[in-house]
């Protein structure tokens, strides 16, 4: 009889823990997912923030729950939703906007924009985090975790290659040039340290989109229905980042992983690498030695996507759900908290209040780099994003990836994957 | 008798050759502890002067609510153990003792999955899932694996293999018929309950696409998947908080295997799985 | 009596694996859009798709690889830990090990050895001068690599099985056959392997069940890529089902994975297991 009570016990235990929480009527729950997708710890000041929000309201209670990275993230949201039972509110990519609205999952921030306060604050933050939380004229994603494409370069190896170290690259040519001194081989002719990394694993579509705007051309229209994945320039910009591999050999080749560039970077394999400013804190705190973040060079013209999650609400909440997730993104977003914010993760703070006030005016004093990415944004465009986002997405990141690793040439490639993004789009049209 | 040449000692070459496959199959293990137990500088870098710490521990414990982990995968593990032992001994008792029409189709219907496992139909069975309400909770995960086929097939065969002496004996005696399982059946199928255990704990130990469609949230969220969105390459690899975090999770059935080796295959050797 | 098991059963694999048959000539349900009857356009759209062309030849690779090199190498494994060699223990320990860890877990410290310019491979490879190579990133031997990470995870399980029998062949089979004056390698083939039979049969199908199951490292290593050289069936479903949430599309992928593992079911119950036993 002993497997009977371990079945039980198993039983009641299981229902304890399954138990979903209840709600009371004086208090409104808000389960709140977030993804973590820089180093640090980003679940305790999230938690803490919750924590912080929940004393100060008393009738609310934000419960955050860790889902992963952003695409665990908005793969759980949304079987959350089919299943009937989504989060309240939940910190998704901004470039996720167009599928939510498909699926029906979310509300437009609008709705609970009512009074004065409320409009000044909307209209606060920096246009270019604004942008992909916009479609047919209403704003559905309140800018969160935010951030662009930054080149960091390591000054004690430029010193070394004779550069001067404060320089860092303005121009392609001027990257390319640099990168073929930075560039070191070993006796045997193996590369021991590239010049310049820029990843293509995971999404080579946002850093790709570093070069098609440096190239002056923009991937997808506003409306996410169309896309340029064969415009000359963009194959253009293709070709550039091919070569710095195969013709000037300052890149590694094939498929340069995302999660290690910054080891990479650390381990001085590569003395110039392109990635998030999410990263500069992780960057700073293991990087023994000096180092640089610019803006990314400039082709045609300077420019960097923006990258990053906003904060999105639920349309399956009641009403007083959705009134205290709408609370709780402007109360994350006030600038004093949005410079912690800031300041604890390297993000780039959502508004230029938060970049006012003392506390983020002595770390960008402190910290000079930390003001790159903001300082970007002037330059900065939408991130890619469309209707059918991830499917259309994968066609543009298989093309890349064909490319880099030589499978294709850059036109065959980007045709292929423009035939297929229409395929995909057609019925949005 | 003199031992025939057999049973001299392996020739130089196998000895050579298994030793050389052991060391490469122990090397990620070996680099799991060494990163574990350096800080991070050394995660690449092998010196043996590095110093040790145990601040990765630290750091991986707290990035994670890995007690939770544990608790959930504990829970869920035992629950599927101690369902699948009631259910399938059931199931093959009655395949063994009762005639009844259609029981060799029945038995063939049971036999699919083996073959067609409930991960395969991730979709359909999340549907379902999500209609009995089960989402998130550690019954949905463990639920569509109550039934083990597998368990069903192993305990049918063992049990076919008692002597029917004894059977006739304990009936004569005015056992009943679940008294006959409990006294006759079970005790005699031993090993094979062991050896099935051990084969049902690890796989479910380290299962990971299912729980991961089913789950949501720490409340039922196992180790396998805690580690894979804690270890997700989006923030950046750190091998040393990876690592850290992989001993962790690993060591419970690490321990037990190394503490438990002889009875680990002694027991498959006994459940005679032929 | 049968009952319980058997509800559950046919709820998790019998009734599922109907209606995914059944779903696989629906259109996917949108919220705007339920679901319609669409024939074949699920299997239309499934054969235009080269994606999953590439998942399915890359499983029949995948599986190709591991199953004769884990099936093999395990038997070779349990020789050489049945025999009287030094360090047995260690041997058995360092064989099955790979077994108890989580997929997930060791996939990303086989990460580290694919890591190029730094990584294990990379080091060692350097101290014999061997040139550089981007293991997981390069088409080419992006599939070989998760296929060793597969098989050295597998071999360790399937070696306790061939130790099991190997253990319970009468140690007078061996002594005879030396009195006759039979080599190893015949005592081998005409004797050992034939009785090993049954065990190897078992081992198969989990050889072939896990070919088709195992996808956790692929979330981790490569999540597919590069341009989907190391995507598997199980992983293009997952990515279809979950990412894209195209149902339809989703069962008819589940069909082709059921519909093969059926086969191989059929050919197992009725084909082998006739020579099995003799």
């Amino acid at each position: 009889m002993k497997c009977n009570f371990t079945i039980i016990r198993g039983a009641i235990a299981t229902v304890a823990i399954g138990a979903t929480v209840n709600a009371s009527a004086q208090v409104t729950e808000v389960p709140f997912y977030f993804p973590v997708a820089v180093g640090g710890p980003i679940t305790k000041y999230i938690d803490q923030f919750a924590t912080d929000f929940n004393k100060e309201n008393p009738t609310i209670k934000v419960a955050p729950i860790y889902a992963g990275s952003y695409q665990d993230t908005i793969v759980k949201a949304l079987t959350a939703n089919k299943a009937g039972t989504p989060p309240v509110a939940s910190v998704l990519l901004s470039t996720d906007t167009f599928t939510l609205i498909d699926e029906d999952a979310i509300v437009p921030i609008d709705n609970f924009v009512k009074t004065a306060d409320d409009k000044a604050w909307l209209a606060g933050f920096y246009k270019a985090f604004l942008l992909n939380g916009q479609v047919g004229g209403k704003t559905w994603g309140v800018p969160f975790q935010r951030s662009t494409v930054v080149m960091y370069w390591n000054k004690e190896l430029f010193k070394e290659a004779g550069l001067d170290p404060n320089k860092p690259p303005q121009t392609w040519a001027e990257m390319t040039a640099m990168a073929q001194k930075l560039t070191k081989k070993d006796a045997s002719g193996k590369t021991t340290q590239y010049g310049v990394q820029i990843p293509s694993s995971g999404f080579p579509y946002w850093l790709f989109q570093g070069l098609t705007t440096q190239n002056d051309v923009i991937l997808s229209n506003e409306a996410g229905t169309q896309t340029k994945f064969d415009d000359p320039k963009v194959i253009e910009a293709l070709q550039y980042w091919m070569d710095l591999s195969k013709k000037y050999g300052v890149h590694p080749g094939g498929i340069v992983e995302w999660g290690t560039t910054p080891k990479d970077f650390m381990e001085k394999k590569a003395a110039m690498i392109w990635t998030t400013t999410g990263n500069l804190t992780n960057i700073r705190s293991n990087a023994k030695f000096d180092f640089g973040v610019a803006m990314l060079p400039t082709g045609k013209k300077r420019g960097s996507p923006t990258g990053g999650g906003n904060f999105y609400i639920f349309k399956k909440a009641t009403p007083a759900q959705q009134a205290a997730a709408f609370k709780f993104a402007k109360w994350l977003t006030q600038p004093e908290r949005a410079a912690q914010w800031g300041i604890e993760t390297g993000y780039v703070a959502v508004s230029p209040a938060a970049w006012d006030t003392v506390a983020l005016k002595k770390y960008a004093a402190d910290f000079p780099p930390a003001t790159v990415a903001r300082d970007q944004l002037q330059y900065a465009v939408a991130e890619f994003s469309t209707h059918d986002n991830q499917r259309v997405t994968k066609a543009l990141n298989d093309g890349l990836q064909a490319a880099l690793t030589g499978s294709k040439t850059a036109e065959a490639a980007m045709k292929d994957a423009q035939r297929e993004a229409e395929r995909l789009l057609k019925s949005y049209k | 008798m003199s031992a025939p040449s057999f049973q001299q000692r392996a020739s130089i070459v196998d000895t050579v050759a298994a030793w050389l496959l052991a060391v490469l199959w122990i090397l990620p293990l070996a680099y799991a502890v060494w990163t574990a137990f350096h800080p991070s500088e050394f995660s690449a870098k092998f010196l043996l002067s590095a110093p040790l710490t145990l601040e990765n521990f630290e750091r991986a414990w707290t990035a994670a609510p890995f007690a939770r982990y544990f608790f959930n995968t504990t829970v869920l593990v035992a629950m599927i153990l101690a369902a699948q032992l009631v259910l399938c001994t059931l199931a093959a008792y009655a395949f063994v003792r009762y005639e009844f029409r259609g029981k060799n189709i029945v038995f063939a219907l049971v036999l699919v999955q083996l073959m067609i496992m409930p991960d395969i139909l991730l979709v359909e069975n999340y549907k379902t899932m999500s209609q009995l309400g089960l989402i998130d909770t550690l019954l949905g995960i463990g639920l569509p694996y109550f039934a083990s086929a597998f368990a069903i097939f192993l305990l049918r065969q063992t049990f076919k293999g008692i002597p029917k002496e004894l059977v006739e004996a304990a009936t004569m005696e005015g056992a009943s018929t679940l008294q006959i399982l409990w006294r006759v059946y079970v005790p005699l199928a031993k090993p094979v309950y062991v050896a099935f255990a051990l084969v049902s704990v690890s796989y479910h130990w380290n299962n990971f696409l299912w729980p991961l469609v089913v789950t949501n949230s720490v409340n039922s969220r196992p180790l396998t998947v805690g580690l894979q969105v804690f270890a997700s390459t989006d923030q950046g690899i750190d091998w040393s908080i990876i690592t850290a975090a992989t001993l962790i999770t690993s060591a419970p059935l690490l321990a037990a295997f190394l503490l438990f080796q002889r009875q680990f295959v002694q027991s498959f050797m006994r459940a005679g799985i032929k | 009596m049968l009952l319980p098991a058997l509800v559950l059963l046919a709820a998790f694999t019998h009734y599922p694996a109907v209606a995914t048959i059944i779903d696989s000539f629906m259109s996917t349900p949108k919220p705007n859009r339920p679901s319609v009857f669409v024939g074949l356009d699920n299997y239309a759209s499934m054969i235009e798709d080269p994606i999953f062309w590439q998942a399915l030849r890359n499983n029949l690779w995948f599986a190709l690889a591991t199953i004769p090199l884990s099936v093999g190498l395990a038997l070779a494994m349990a020789l050489w830990v049945n025999a009287r060699m030094v360090g047995r223990g260690f041997l058995r320990m360092a064989y099955f090990t790979p077994t108890v860890l989580p997929m997930i877990a060791v996939a990303n410290i086989w990460l580290f050895f694919y890591t190029p310019t730094y990584g294990l491979l990379e080091q060692i490879g350097g101290l014999f001068g061997l040139p550089s190579q981007n293991w997981l990133g390069d088409k080419s031997t992006a599939l070989a690599s998760i296929t060793v990470v597969a098989v050295w995870k597998e071999a360790g399980f399937f070696m306790i099985f061939y130790l099991a029998a190997l253990q319970s062949i009468s140690p007078s089979l061996r002594e005879a056959a030396a009195i006759e004056g039979a080599g190893r390698w015949f005592f081998f083939r005409r004797v050992l392997w034939p009785l090993l039979m049954p065990t190897t049969i078992f081992v198969l199908v989990n050889a072939v069940i896990n070919a088709f199951r195992m996808v956790d490292h692929v979330v981790v290593m490569t999540r597919g890529g590069p341009d989907n050289a190391t995507s598997l069936l199980l992983y293009h479903l997952y990515e279809v089902g979950f990412k894209y949430w195209d149902q339809g599309y989703a069962a008819a992928i589940t069909v082709v994975l059921i519909g093969t593992l059926a086969t191989v079911a059929l050919v197992q119950f009725f084909v082998l297991d006739k020579k099995a036993h003799y």
